[in-house]
């Protein structure tokens, strides 16, 4: 549905993607992950249509964004990051007007279908520009669906909504990603987990890492790595640790607790747990730490930088 | 074509709720009461002491013509700037329409206003016939109001096209009300201090004024003035498409 090929785009001077390269299928929910300013917007409004690149190929739905942009403009949906509005139009008209220029016949009746997909459909006639940021951007979103796309492309959707409106946006794009194929960004790992069967990372202009979030995961951390807590006293704590047969990287941390590694697949946390409270301490906690988006980052960042495979 | 026409709807809509649009029509409908007011006043009076021709409405129409200067800045300033500055044109250049659908249909809204307006003003001239006998000259009525709408059809092209330049609404208006004023009048003035030859004749060609008060305001149809107004419209579109096509290339 969507294939991407060495695409580069320069605004003058500054490159702000340095051939990009990947694809997603039908039926495929997409995550894209990335610092502010990475090039994730910039992807978007290609695929959109928007803008052309610099250079490179996308073709989105079957058709080229250079030369057929119309045709893509007509099977993709789009919800911008700023969500803009006709502030001055009711929900439905709004959606109605979106409607009648995709030519789509019984505009009316599909922008009603399109509010109630969103839970919108008591406050049809309502002015947009009193919707508070969540309603609009929900709005924004069932823009993006009038039209029954093949493909639906969103920036940020979740951004700035609160926890019971995420939730609700998030059903939906799972909901809609069945059967078609779903683009968005976002910065939480965790929203791209529990969603996306796929996820790119891309940082400066560059792809460095593609694939599915427990690989990502897995794949950054090589190892696990726990974290251990024992009551009052914890002199020694890091050597008595140390002594346990598979353990790594063993250090004391500043609040008296320790911090030490394992390889995956060798699980020493009842070693360890065992080996502490032999040794006398009173053990209180023992808990997993997971990879941070930041760490992610960093640890892929570096290997990119220091040309290591990813 | 449908496109063109969703686009030209909404804009014409969208002006009966905003206030510059009522405060447009309410002054250049007042004004043209005055004036209708007083070319009956005055004819009356001459008409009593036996002087004078029947009133027409060549008067009231170049009056007409000469506050759409100021009136349709008004209304194409927001137009495509607006959207640029609310964002709400990354939504247009995504849509499955080409950019100069956008515009045309932008242009279309603005000018279906304008008629809107000019059919209002319809009254004087209607007043006006049960005044005079046997009636009035009803080509002249029609080559006048033909002159007017083609003026107001210009200026809102110009208008268009200058409101997709900028992102600022009044820097669009100002840029506009300048272009009118200076294609109005102020075009000509390097004809009156050249020696009469090609370049003059160029300068004095270009003034709207002769196109519209010795032409269409007078009773006469002619294709060169056709083609004059045919082609402002034609430069305010393509300007308009050409800078909202530009923004994709940022």
């Amino acid at each position: 549905m969507i294939q991407v090929n060495g695409l580069i785009k320069d605004y003058g001077a500054r490159r702000a993607l340095n051939s990009i390269t990947f694809d997603a299928k039908q039926g495929e929910i997409v995550g894209f992950l990335g610092p502010n300013g990475a090039g994730k917007t910039t992807t978007m409004r290609i695929l959109t249509g928007y803008m052309p690149p610099t250079d490179g190929t996308a073709i989105v739905a079957g058709y080229d964004v250079g030369d057929e942009s119309l045709e893509v403009r007509k099977r993709v949906g789009y919800l911008p990051e700023s969500v803009p509005l006709y502030t001055d139009m009711t929900a439905v008209e709004y959606l109605k007007f979106m409607a009648d220029l995709r030519q789509i016949p019984n505009a009316r009746d599909r922008a009603y279908e399109a509010l109630e997909m969103v839970n919108l459909g008591d406050r049809a006639n309502n002015y947009v520009g009193n919707f508070s940021k969540g309603m609009k951007q929900r709005v924004g979103l069932a823009q993006s669906l009038l039209h029954r796309p093949e493909v639906l492309i969103l920036d940020e959707p979740t951004i700035g909504l609160d926890p019971t409106q995420v939730v609700e946006v998030r059903n939906v794009i799972r909901e809609v990603g069945k059967d078609r194929t779903v683009l968005f960004s976002t910065h939480i790992l965790s929203e791209a987990q529990q969603i996306c069967d796929r996820v790119l990372i891309i940082n400066k202009g560059t792809i460095i890492a593609e694939d599915t979030p427990e690989n990502l995961q897995s794949r950054v951390l090589g190892a696990e790595r726990v974290i251990l807590k024992v009551r009052g006293d914890a002199d020694g704590l890091d050597d008595a640790v140390k002594k346990v047969k598979g353990t790594r990287k063993v250090t004391m941390k500043g609040d008296e607790s320790v911090e030490f590694e394992f390889s995956a697949g060798q699980d020493a946390r009842p070693q360890v747990a065992k080996a502490v409270i032999q040794a006398g301490y009173e053990l209180i906690e023992m808990r997993p730490i997971g990879a941070s988006l930041e760490e992610i980052f960093l640890e892929l960042t570096q290997d990119n930088s220091a040309g290591k495979k990813s | 074509m449908r496109n063109i026409w969703t686009i030209a709807k909404r804009e014409y809509d969208h002006y009966f709720i905003t206030p510059i649009a009522y405060i447009v029509a309410f002054v250049i409908l007042l004004i043209l009461g005055f004036l209708f007011t007083a070319v009956v006043r005055s004819a009356t009076d001459n008409a009593v002491y036996g002087y004078g021709s029947a009133p027409d409405i060549t008067i009231i129409n170049w009056w007409f013509a000469f506050l759409l200067m100021f009136g349709t800045p008004a209304l194409t300033m927001r137009l495509v700037a607006d959207e640029t500055k609310t964002g709400t044109i990354e939504l247009m250049l995504t849509a499955p329409i080409r950019d100069h659908e956008l515009v045309i249909g932008k242009w279309l809204g603005s000018f279906l206003f304008i008629l809107t307006i000019i059919f209002a003003s319809l009254i004087y001239p209607i007043a006006l016939n049960r005044f005079v006998t046997p009636s009035l000259d009803w080509q002249l009525v029609l080559s006048s109001y033909l002159g007017v709408a083609l003026v107001a059809a210009s200026f809102l092209a110009l208008g268009v096209g200058i409101s997709a330049l900028f992102s600022n609404q009044i820097a669009a208006f100002f840029l506009s009300l300048i272009v009118c004023l200076g294609l109005f009048f102020l075009v000509g003035i390097p004809a009156n201090i050249m020696p009469p030859g090609g370049a003059a004749d160029f300068f004095q060609y270009m003034v709207m004024d002769t196109h519209f008060s010795s032409a269409f305001n007078a009773g006469s149809i002619k294709l060169s003035d056709i083609v004059y107004f045919v082609s402002l419209i034609a430069l305010g579109l393509f300007t308009g498409t050409v800078a909202v096509e530009a923004r994709r290339w940022n």
